[in-house]
């Protein structure tokens, strides 16, 4: 499903010594199945942005397009956009609440009314789909690791089955393993399910991998906007956004700024690596 | 939606009610208060409240904003001022069955609410114009003498300021909350009261959760750094009572004193 966001502007307790201005113009498009990394440094507003995208928050002006539909228009059922665009919040861990894992995936489903007899088969989908033991589904949500947790929570976004799936920070505060897992998770999710996906980071080097486009904020305005390889080549400007492109993109471009014939697009090290000895292997032969 | 709430939170200008020593302060406020209830004619109000409006206007503190803050209490003061109008005895101006409104009630209706708005006023400036930390500091001290009869001043000071800090985190917290749940399509204001209290259960449970895991954190994080209560604790700011202060007191007592006279006058 589309989003279209136009001339959006958010301005905090507004008429108070407090105001602050924290989205400031923007104009964005999302495609129907793109997954797109949304980026910027803390404050830059990613979180405000999305959001407006479920109506949680009200524009101070401007207008979102979920499909066709102006969600902020008279007359729409905000609570059905929530069913259309799922999304988990940073640290969703925090919300959980249920006495069991699968009392708390089924909270959402029962608030849509979600017919009984669909409801087990919905939640075990889910639980495989954000990698959850099936057999945690009766434990406390309280007696999980942090990375259960999250994946429980996520799996309670999951469930509703959602076109668009949106996350905040979804990896924030976990360990290296735990974050690839949770990427290669939601990864999962955009190609089995044709979700839409936009996903929220200040790392670039996670969203690097795995957006097809990057969506770059600073302060309240669209910085930049493009696949990856031409988001990076700007390394100068994202520096002054308080941003660091993936180090091993870093070391290439500086490379390829050298004279060498370098592909651009390369984020991982895995990569980096056989480019360089293909590079090496060249100049040997 | 939790962001509308501005009954006693801090409003920072660098006015010089705000600058106005935080003793002084909140003793002025403590006198004001018994000036309004000792006031009992309509001259004695108008002087209360041109005191007032003077210390509004003195704080720049947008109007607006003190208005607001009346908001949640108009429903207290509509019932006080009902029950004065109708429940008091007196000469009779309307009567209908078992109603009736007498001259007394309305007189006494009309003093109330102004009495009402007044004392709002005057403890939401104290609110609005001390910052949360020497508001405690200023009842520290002015409490310190009743040390002498085993009162933990300081210990009840630490507490104010430790609930006072964590009120503008819980709101934010309850608000994040709120916003999770509504994500997955929980809705807070539909159905009958019985609904609506069986809502509130996915946001009091996480919220409650929280708020242990910061006390114990908050409590670890003291105790690392040996807090170990009020004795020979010196402090970074020391509380100094200045000209301002003084000029404030005087203005407070001259006004005092002229509602005084109003009284026996009228
Ligand atoms: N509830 C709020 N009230 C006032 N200001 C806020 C609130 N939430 C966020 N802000 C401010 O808006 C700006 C953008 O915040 P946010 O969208 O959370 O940024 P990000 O998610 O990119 O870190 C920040 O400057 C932040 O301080
Ligand atoms: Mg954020």
């Amino acid at each position: 499903m589309k989003i279209e966001i136009k001339n959006l502007t958010h301005i905090y307790k507004q008429g108070t010594p407090f105001e602050k201005k924290a989205l400031d113009d923007i104009n964005l498009t999302v495609n129907d199945g793109e997954f797109v990394g949304l980026i910027g440094h803390t404050g830059s507003g990613k979180s405000t942005l999305i959001q407006h995208l479920n109506g949680l928050l009200k524009p101070s002006s401007g207008e979102v397009f979920i499909g066709e539909e102006n969600i902020f228009s008279k007359g729409v059922d905000l609570k059905e956009v929530r069913h259309k665009v799922g999304l988990v919040f940073q640290y969703p861990e925090y919300q959980l609440f249920e006495e069991t894992v699968y009392k708390d995936i089924a909270f959402g489903l029962k608030n849509y009314k979600v017919p009984e007899n669909e409801i087990e088969e919905k939640i075990k989908t889910a639980a495989r789909l954000v990698g959850l033991d099936e057999e945690l589904l009766q434990s406390s949500p309280f007696d999980l690791s942090g990375g259960q947790k999250r994946r429980a929570a996520l799996a309670g976004v999951v469930a509703m089955e959602p076109e668009i799936l949106i996350l905040d920070e979804p990896a924030a505060g976990l360990d290296p393993f735990g974050r690839e897992l949770i990427f290669r998770e939601i990864q999962n999710l955009h190609r089995e399910k044709k979700l839409t996906v936009i996903l929220v980071s200040h790392s670039m080097e996670d969203i690097a991998r795995f957006a097809d486009r990057i969506v770059v904020m600073h302060e309240g305005k669209v910085l930049m906007d493009g696949v990856p390889a031409e988001v990076f080549a700007k390394d100068e400007e994202l520096n002054n956004a308080g941003l660091d492109i993936p180090q091993v993109t870093r070391i290439l471009n500086s490379i390829r700024k050298m004279g060498y014939d370098i592909r651009d697009d390369i984020f991982t090290v895995e990569e980096a690596a056989r480019e360089l000895i293909k590079l090496t292997g060249e100049k040997n032969a | 939606m939790l962001n509308d709430i501005t009954l006693g939170q801090f409003y920072p200008t660098n006015s010089i009610i705000h600058r106005l020593d935080p003793r002084m302060k909140i003793v002025l406020t403590v006198l004001l208060v018994v000036f309004l209830f000792v006031a009992d004619n309509l001259y004695g109000f108008i002087l209360m409240a041109a005191l007032c409006v003077l210390a509004v206007i003195v704080s720049t503190i947008p109007v607006g904003y003190i208005l607001r803050s009346f908001k949640p209490l108009l429903f207290i003061i509509f019932i006080t001022c009902m029950l004065n109008v109708f429940l008091t005895d007196g000469r009779i101006l309307w009567q209908y069955s078992f109603l009736k409104i007498t001259y007394e009630g309305v007189y006494l209706a009309v003093f109330m609410v102004i009495r009402l708005f007044l004392l709002i006023t005057v403890t939401n400036l104290l609110t609005l114009t001390t910052s949360p930390i020497l508001l405690t500091d200023g009842l520290e001290r002015l409490m310190s003498p009743l040390k002498k009869i085993k009162v933990p001043s300081h210990e009840i000071a630490m507490m104010m300021t430790i609930a006072l800090r964590f009120i503008p985190t819980l709101l934010e917290e309850t608000d994040k909350i709120i916003k999770a749940q509504s994500a997955r399509g929980a809705s807070f204001t539909s159905g009958n009261i019985f609904a609506r209290a069986k809502a509130m259960i996915p946001i009091l449970i996480p919220l409650f959760i929280s708020a242990f895991r910061r006390a114990d954190e908050l409590a670890l994080a003291m105790e690392c750094r040996c807090y170990s209560g009020g004795e020979n604790r010196t402090r970074m700011r020391r509380l100094k009572i200045q000209a301002r202060d003084i000029v404030a007191l005087l203005i407070s007592v001259v006004f005092g004193v002229a509602v005084l006279v109003t009284n026996t006058l009228f």
